[in-house]
């Protein structure tokens, strides 16, 4: 081989390299996202402006939580009396096997007419439509719950 | 299996492993056809070796989407890219060797590379065996202390006259018929496991902490007794097989295992006290550990004596540069030992620092992988065993490499899947096999839990 065509070659033999470096790398980028891109997250509600007072409709009307995204998706969990707990430890209500999901992620309570999100000191943070849970937040119907790589609404 | 993946629309990502495992095949020839080029090489045996390493590949690509179909995509093919341009540097150097032979009117020596195949073959296989044997990774917390005896009558096998011999002043390898092997590389597994199942039932009792000094917590002395026999046992390693690296390996594996454990910084600490104190200890006590020590300080002292191995390695990347001579143009078989301790500084000189960092940022995304695996684990065992394994590719290749480079002192152990070395090869394909196997029991869906579960908690 010609000693131009060898220095080309050299080049293009590590352009090729980073080029499959990168490709691994938008791999592993992609299998971050993969549940994201198969739904992407519109919440039903702008999260601007306050929050309604919830009115006893609601309350009446809220009996059941749904898992809308993730690994779960599709289950439905039927809201009692008690308290709901979300996070990755067996003894959780709600059990989600998630990297993103702490241990003790996340704590439902009913409060006389609604249903009132806190956030048990997790890791990645739970957030009601793209806003994070920072104390404990009134979750109203229609408003998207997000926890690690899962999505839960309230239904009636 | 993959009925259920369909149903949970969990992307198990298999095609993108074989997207990748082609690509690297593809680099792979890329490579080995610049090397012919550049050196007037004929390649004729090339196409048959490159063409059944692809193969290899591919039947453990369906290996593992029918025995671990969740396992991560991103482990085989950037272990399998590494291999391959470890397979196309050592067929470099059997070539330029063959030229030198050829100048000098020598019978030319037996090439290394089909050798190296044939390891890589057995390795395949054996990752595949594991994936076949080993069902579900916690099966191997039953096996730990056999394990653990294993491991050290594998470590401890060179010893025994007749068995063993010594070979560059180290005594690992073992002669089995016309087959020379080196047990030690195979110990590496089981000790690993055997590491997992102990610390995994004592991490409890080993996280007590009784005082805390300067804010950091000391362990109750009475719990210092396996880090102390862990000591002992690195310490005869290196006085009975005059092997600096797989001493250190294995302590270094043991503390950082310990540490994830339990969570305390002090074991962290107290390791490496003793590191320093048996590094002293060994310098003291041993010529080459010595000259070792020496060597590293002051290379250029001896650059044609004792430094001449490493003076010679750093030319070499100099000579390489930014973009390096290209594949098949420098002179990296002027360096002793380049197929094995040294395959980095010849990758070094021929891709250049361009090359080398893209070979590095591969070693960091298969070690990011393992350790992901180990995190996302569900049981603590499966988590603990993942990161031992993977911090036993990691420790190795920084040893070897920093060694290479002179950021600390030269300890002979071979670069993870680039090294000419067949016990190695086969000992880092069946830490591959039991990655893959955790990852895949991380990535799956977990369909355990029921409606009815919920309800009776409502």
């Amino acid at each position: 081989m010609s000693d131009l065509l060898l220095s080309v070659l050299r080049i293009a033999f590590l352009i090729t390299l980073w080029w499959f470096v990168f490709t691994v790398i938008s791999v592993i980028r992609r299998d971050l996202q993969a549940p994201r891109d198969a739904k992407p997250l519109t919440p039903a509600r702008s999260s601007n402006g306050p929050s309604p007072r919830p009115s006893l409709r609601s309350r009446k009307g809220t009996t059941k939580l749904v898992i809308t995204q993730g690994v779960l998706e599709g289950t439905v969990i039927p809201l009692g009396t008690s308290p709901i707990t979300i996070g990755r430890a067996s003894d959780a209500t709600v059990v989600l096997e998630d990297d993103f999901v702490s241990t003790q992620h996340a704590r439902l309570t009913p409060n006389g007419t609604h249903w009132i999100v806190e956030d048990a000191g997790s890791t990645n943070g739970t957030w009601i439509n793209n806003a994070r849970v920072t104390s404990p937040t009134v979750l109203q119907q229609g408003e998207v719950l997000r926890i690690g790589r899962t999505s839960l609404e309230l239904r009636s | 299996m993959t009925d259920l993946a369909r149903r949970y629309r969990v992307s198990t990502r298999r095609s993108a492993e074989l997207a990748l495992i082609i690509g690297a095949w593809l680099l792979g020839v890329f490579a080995w056809i610049l090397v012919d080029g550049a050196t007037s090489n004929s390649s004729l045996g090339g196409w048959t070796s490159l063409i059944s390493a692809g193969v290899l590949m591919l039947v453990t690509h369906t290996i593992i989407r029918w025995q671990a179909p969740y396992a991560d995509p991103i482990i085989f093919p950037v272990a399998a890219a590494l291999n391959l341009f470890g397979l196309a540097m050592i067929h470099r150097l059997d070539v330029s060797a063959a030229q030198r032979a050829a100048a000098n009117e020598t019978a030319a020596p037996t090439p290394d590379v089909y050798l190296q195949i044939m390891w890589m073959a057995v390795g395949l296989v054996l990752l595949m065996v594991v994936l076949f044997i080993v069902e579900d990774h916690r099966q191997l917390q039953r096996i730990t202390w056999i394990s653990g005896l294993v491991g050290i009558i594998l470590l401890f096998l060179p010893l025994l006259p007749g068995l063993g011999s010594t070979v560059n002043g180290a005594r690992l390898w073992i002669h089995i018929g016309g087959l020379t092997f080196q047990p030690g590389e195979l110990a590496k597994v089981s000790l690993t496991i055997f590491f997992a199942g102990f610390l995994v039932v004592r991490r409890h009792t080993l996280a007590l902490v009784q005082t805390k000094i300067l804010g950091v917590g000391v362990p109750r002395p009475r719990d210092i007794g396996p880090l102390l026999a862990m000591w002992l046992f690195a310490l005869l390693v290196l006085i009975l097989e005059r092997d600096l690296g797989t001493s250190l390996l294995f302590f270094g594996v043991f503390i950082v295992m310990l540490y994830v454990a339990t969570g305390r910084r002090s074991w962290v600490l107290i390791g490496s006290g003793l590191l320093v104190v048996s590094g002293f200890l060994a310098y003291r006590a041993f010529g080459h550990v010595q000259i070792r020590f020496d060597v590293w300080l002051h290379p250029f002292a001896d650059a044609n004596g004792n430094g001449y191995q490493i003076v010679q390695s750093l030319f070499g990347f100099a000579n390489g540069g930014l973009f390096g001579t290209g594949w098949g143009q420098g002179y990296p078989d002027l360096v002793p030992f380049a197929k094995t301790d040294f395959i980095t500084s010849a990758l070094g000189e021929e891709l250049g620092l361009t090359g080398i960092t893209a070979l590095l940022l591969l070693y960091v995304i298969l070690i990011e992988r393992g350790a992901r695996a180990a995190v996302a684990t569900r049981d603590p065992f499966g988590g603990l065993l993942a990161i031992g394994l993977t911090t036993v590719l990691a420790l190795q290749t920084f040893i070897v490499i920093g060694g290479v480079t002179r950021l600390i002192p030269l300890t002979g152990l071979t670069t993870p899947f680039l090294s000419y070395g067949g016990s190695s090869l086969v000992a880092n394909y069946i830490i591959l096999g039991l990655l893959l196997r955790i990852s895949n029991a991380a990535r799956r869906p977990e369909i355990t839990m029921s409606t009815e579960m919920i309800e009776v908690n409502q």
